[in-house]
């Protein structure tokens, strides 16, 4: 029965994907246009931060991390959220969500992708990147939070590659997936998505010399705020596939979704209040960070409009979307979802690294603002992000559909039959 | 099939514009990527390389200082001495926050001229309190100022130190007199140990360190004071190019007050020990449990 092997039909397979990520409608190729171009704007600023040195961005000795670990730390929140789509279609069984979890599983790629290029962009030498890489140069593993990051990071991509990466291959052969080879590893990003973002939030939180980040509350802070931004975007997410696509996605997906924005904007308030009453009401200069974030210290009051955007988005969105109007109306609902996630954008990215550096641990305060080559990098790279989704996203639905499988297109109308499988994939790319 | 080949042919177009566009956006990399040799970047860590190939390194950038800079140095590798273990200590009774000691920082390392950069702060402290908080790093008035006493921190070269921990790459580490060095040729520049000390210890080069060749230090030491390259992290070194020859730390030497006491911890008969059995000393945050090796007494 069976004609080629793996090592004819998945490089075949390879080739036709590649082929597919050029094709597409006119809005196809302005979207990519338009992302390339600011990919490329991103990419000249960071050519020019590598030759002149880090002097080009608005960092200093003072604050030492900025716009690039905020959107990182954010990004690894987004990666983490996406898994919220899994844990309902296997361990709840939501047969629906079973349908779109693969798009999770893309977003969590994409996410990832975005954070490694935000660790490259933040690097002062990555021309020594052989540096990090375990047996090669020297890891500093256990005791280094960051070589953890890496382990865990580069694992999580790796994981989500592999299950999307044989779903789709075996939709496109027309056979059925064996669960052995997905399930656990299924399983497997359940526990590692969460991992992931421990694993960053202990970078921050084990540095006994930052008081505002060296706290157990952290890792919760940052869990409940991934599972803001990882459904929000993808409501979204499925609501313009749904329209742009020929893919169907049924309202249970998005309920299941909303219900889980629900609990996490109340929980991420909820705990972003405890530290709040933690710092202010003890005072003192433990509190110093809060209040500078907050209200300004000594005049210098730099982050105190981006905290208050994130907090009236924030407090938007979990009005919004506890109001009978976000369960009848779209609208609503999506207004909310772009409310949660820039809310935690600022929380998580400017509200939460910059504070950590100001006051400085000698107490002075050295405000930061990042300049127009981080926008431009970061902008480049949530370009190259999106630019991969689509991508990735587009080929998925192709295979999904049936419209691009191992059989002619004529006869493949329905996909996941053994027999199928067998048959002789001859008319190659009619 | 004119639909087709005119899509194909769009595509080409638009691949070539794409690359050619990219090739632009990455010209500065030019430039860049000349002063990179294929030895400096296959160069392994500090720790690994044998005494021969520390000396063809030494050459190298004897060489690049030469060329980029105009000036002959020597660099020396210097190490640590059997039975030694450097300890700082440091009287704020007696400092008057002249930061005499920031400027010889400044000349002795070859730090850059344009931030004038050194690995010295001095905080102006409110007499009566030992809130940071109410202390003053950027004062530009006569001093000693009335009610206000004077605390210089630099590297306090902990035992425990977070900077060392936190270092994905070993780029930093303690050496067996205690010094914390960091190898500028492994340093990646990912900065994390900036963010972990508790004392503004470490510094990260900006840019490339910008020093006329008449004020450069000609007596550099290949893990303290040679000009560092863009893109890692610094820090001080108690001049261990000087230290571990006998010499005193340029710091101490410049304070015209002799509020700085530096010596051997394994000394007995050492000025330090006499001050640690002698004197009421204290380290800076010490519930962080750093364990630092930088000390600091009132002269009661």
């Amino acid at each position: 029965m069976r004609k080629d092997t793996h090592a004819i039909t998945y490089p075949r397979f390879l080739l036709r994907v590649i082929g597919q990520s050029f094709e597409g409608s006119w809005r196809f190729y302005l979207w990519m246009t338009v992302l390339t171009a600011i990919a490329l704007v991103g990419a000249n600023a960071w050519a020019h931060q590598l030759a002149e040195g880090m002097q080009v961005t608005g960092m200093s000795d003072h604050v030492s991390w900025g716009l690039y670990i905020a959107n990182f730390t954010f990004g690894v929140g987004l990666a983490a959220g996406a898994v919220m789509m899994v844990i309902p279609a296997y361990l709840y069984d939501d047969h629906e969500m079973h349908d779109v979890v693969i798009l999770g599983e893309l977003l969590a790629i994409a996410a990832i992708v975005v954070c490694l290029l935000f660790i490259v962009a933040d690097m002062g030498r990555p021309d020594r990147f052989w540096h990090i890489l375990p047996g090669i140069g020297r890891f500093n593993w256990p005791i280094s939070m960051l070589t953890w990051d890496v382990i865990v990071l580069n694992g999580y991509l790796l994981i989500n590659l592999h299950i999307s990466g044989y779903l789709i291959y075996t939709r496109y052969l027309g056979r059925k997936p064996d669960r052995r080879w997905y399930l656990p590893f299924v399983f497997l990003s359940i526990g590692w998505a969460v991992s992931i973002h421990t694993v960053t939030a202990f970078l921050y939180s084990g540095l006994g010399g930052r008081p505002f980040w060296n706290s157990a509350l952290l890792a919760p802070r940052f869990i409940a705020s991934a599972f803001i931004t990882g459904p929000a975007f993808v409501i979204l997410l499925l609501q313009l596939v749904a329209r742009l696509t020929r893919f169907r996605v049924g309202d249970g997906p998005i309920r299941t979704l909303t219900s889980v924005l629900r609990v996490t904007v109340l929980l991420n308030l909820f705990m972003l209040g405890s530290e709040l009453f933690t710092s202010l009401y003890t005072g003192g200069t433990h509190g110093a960070a809060v209040t500078y974030l907050f209200f300004g210290l000594h005049g210098k009051a730099a982050l105190v409009p981006w905290i208050w955007s994130a907090v009236a988005l924030n407090v938007a969105s979990a009005a919004i979307l506890h109001l009978p109007a976000s369960r009848r109306s779209r609208a609503w609902l999506d207004a909310a979802c772009v409310a949660a996630f820039a809310g935690v954008w600022i929380e998580k990215g400017m509200g939460l690294i910059i504070p950590g550096f100001v006051p400085s641990t000698l107490h002075e305060i050295v405000e930061y603002a990042p300049s127009m080559a981080e926008w431009k990098i970061t902008a480049g790279i949530w370009a190259v992000g999106l630019m991969v989704l689509t991508i990735a996203i587009k080929v998925a639905l192709t295979v999904l559909t049936g419209e691009l499988s191992v059989e002619p297109r004529g006869r493949a109308d329905r996909a996941g039959t053994a027999e199928r499988a067998g048959e002789p994939a001859a008319a190659e790319g009619s | 099939m004119t639909q087709p080949s005119r899509r194909v042919a769009l595509k080409v177009l638009g691949g070539t514009l794409g690359a050619s566009a990219f090739a632009h956006a990455m010209e500065p990399l030019r430039a860049w990527s000349k002063d990179l040799s294929l030895d400096q970047f296959l160069q392994r860590h500090y720790k690994e390389l044998t005494r021969d190939e520390i000396g063809e390194v030494i050459h190298r950038h004897e060489q690049q200082t030469r060329e980029e800079y105009g000036r002959e140095v020597t660099i020396r590798d210097v190490r640590p001495q059997e039975g030694v273990q450097f300890g700082y200590a440091l009287s704020l009774s007696v400092c008057i926050g002249c930061r005499k000691c920031v400027e010889a920082c400044h000349v002795e390392n070859n730090h850059d001229r344009r931030t004038n950069n050194s690995y010295i702060r001095v905080l102006e402290m409110e007499q009566g309190s030992f809130d940071m908080e109410k202390g003053n790093a950027t004062y530009e008035h006569a001093v000693p100022a009335k009610g206000k006493y004077y605390l210089p921190v630099q590297c306090q070269q902990c035992d425990n130190a977070p900077c060392v921990s936190v270092c994905p790459v070993q780029a930093t580490w303690k050496e067996p007199d205690g010094i914390v060095a960091v190898d500028y040729d492994w340093c990646i520049g990912c900065r994390y140990c900036e963010a972990a000390c508790p004392y503004h210890a470490r510094r990260f080069n900006w840019t490339k360190p910008e020093i006329p060749a008449d004020e450069i230090n000609p007596d550099q030491g290949y893990l303290s004071n040679r000009i560092r390259p863009q893109g890692v992290v610094e820090k001080c070194t108690f001049c261990l190019h000087r230290t571990r020859e006998g010499r005193m730390p340029a710091c101490l030497e410049a304070c015209p007050t002799g509020a700085r006491v530096f010596g051997n911890l394994l000394d007995p008969g050492s000025e330090l020990r006499w001050v640690l059995e002698n004197k009421r000393i204290f380290v800076l945050k010490e519930e962080l449990g750093t364990r630092p090796r930088f000390f600091y007494f009132f002269d009661v």
